[in-house]
């Protein structure tokens, strides 16, 4: 038998999860008049959010629709510009393009979690 | 500040420098380092020895944009009749990608007294100066003067993903570096025909890592500071805390180890991104974080230590 707490805490992440992707799923592409939800470039799955110490860390995996590295920053940029702006809860946010997707996706992966380089526009 | 006596002149720098450049005076005063995205570190040398001020109170902010729409620092200069003028000396391409922090050896103050006019040319080849730079590349460079000119005279390799920032000790003989890979390393210099038989390579000494500080960070650490009077290392992290380390006594000095003595979870509401501790009151911190507050803590070692 689970102590009555420990029911509660999937539950509200799950929430937050939701949150994050209403954000997110109506984005548009940059290159095309879709948004990311329709040319499936994020999914409700590809949106975890878990609880560290009283704070909340946003995990998303994204899957960029070409290979193309420019592109793949920007459409990271796009969901930490969009997230940092209309998300109501403290946060820290990390974005990495999907596994096996890219391939120099450590490089993307590096770039769009360097908030100086973000600042600057990529 | 109204009632200081500075006046800001720009001078105008023939480079561009973007967002996030960094500055650092030498401990001589009359050297300044710049780095910035464009991957380069940049060091300038100023005419006049005297650093007094004067300064009206400016309606403008600190920074302009230079002609083509980037940010450029402003120079303090003295109250003079000449223009002051800082020389661009060397322009160094070492890393691959932007550099993040620029810090100056804390040299001996000797050199740059008024003795120093009396002195030998040769004596003065016992303090160069050195430089050290940390980078997007993953690593650490430092550089010395050669003849009138620059050189990278040491590469530190270890850290897996972006050096943010550095910090050398009260002897300048180790450097503490702080990375995204949510590690900090301390490095030791070496220097040729050293007792530890640490190979080096011509006259140039070599640094070595001594000390890795993991599993204390949970995100990226901006920066890092070490006091120069009890040498306390202070990191600035992005999980919103400050964390401080202390040498254990009796530790060896080849391979030290260090103890968390201090942890603000929470010092602020954001990324931690700077700390600087104050180089007279031992134990003031400072800290600024993108929150938008500076924090001040005052830091006591804890007894036994």
């Amino acid at each position: 038998m689970q102590p009555p707490g420990a029911a509660q805490q999937p539950r509200i992440m799950e929430e937050k999860a939701l949150e994050v992707y209403d954000l997110i799923r109506t984005i548009r592409d940059p290159e095309k008049p879709n948004t990311l939800e329709e040319l499936e470039v994020v999914s409700e799955s590809c949106v975890e959010v878990q609880e560290i110490n009283e704070e909340y860390l946003v995990i998303i995996r994204f899957t960029p629709t070409v290979p193309h590295c420019s592109l793949a920053t920007l459409i990271g940029l796009c969901l930490r510009v969009k997230l940092q702006r209309c998300l109501p809860f403290k946060h820290n946010l990390e974005i990495y393009i999907s596994e096996g997707t890219h391939s120099t996706e450590e490089d993307i992966n590096k770039q769009i979690n360097d908030k100086q380089r973000v600042a600057n526009g990529l | 500040l109204r009632d200081s006596s500075v006046i800001a002149h720009e001078v105008p720098l023939p480079t561009l420098l973007f967002m996030g450049a960094k500055l650092a005076w030498a401990p001589s005063g009359n050297l300044l380092a710049t780095c910035s995205r464009d991957k380069s570190v940049w060091v300038w040398e100023g005419e006049s020895r005297s650093l007094q001020v004067d300064w009206e109170p400016p309606d403008t902010p600190l920074r302009v944009r230079d002609r083509v729409g980037s940010w450029v620092p402003f120079f303090f200069s003295p109250t003079v009749d000449e223009e002051d003028e800082y020389e661009c000396v060397s322009v160094l391409n070492s890393h691959t990608q932007d550099v993040k922090h620029v810090v100056w050896h804390p040299s001996q103050e000797v050199r740059f007294s008024w003795a120093w006019w009396c002195m030998p040319l040769g004596l003065l080849s016992l303090f160069p100066q050195l430089l050290a730079s940390a980078s997007y590349d993953d690593t650490v460079k430092l550089y010395r003067e050669e003849e009138d000119d620059w050189v990278c005279c040491a590469t530190l390799e270890g850290h897996e993903s972006t050096v943010w920032s550095l910090a050398f000790d009260p002897s300048g003989q180790r450097l503490a570096s702080c990375s995204d890979d949510r590690t900090v390393r301390i490095w030791r210099q070496y220097l040729p025909g050293n007792e530890q038989g640490v190979a080096c390579s011509g006259s140039d000494p070599s640094w070595k890592c001594i000390c890795t500080l993991s599993g204390f960070h949970s995100r990226t650490i901006y920066d890092i500071a070490w006091c120069q009077l009890t040498g306390a290392l202070a990191t600035a992290c992005g999980d919103d805390a400050i964390r401080v380390f202390q040498e254990d006594p009796n530790s060896d000095p080849q391979q030290p180890t260090f103890s968390l003595t201090a942890h603000l979870h929470q010092a602020h509401s954001q990324d931690v991104n700077c700390v600087a501790w104050n180089p007279k009151e031992p134990g003031l911190l400072a800290s600024c974080s993108d929150d938008g507050e500076v924090a001040f803590w005052k830091y006591q070692r804890p007894e036994g230590l």
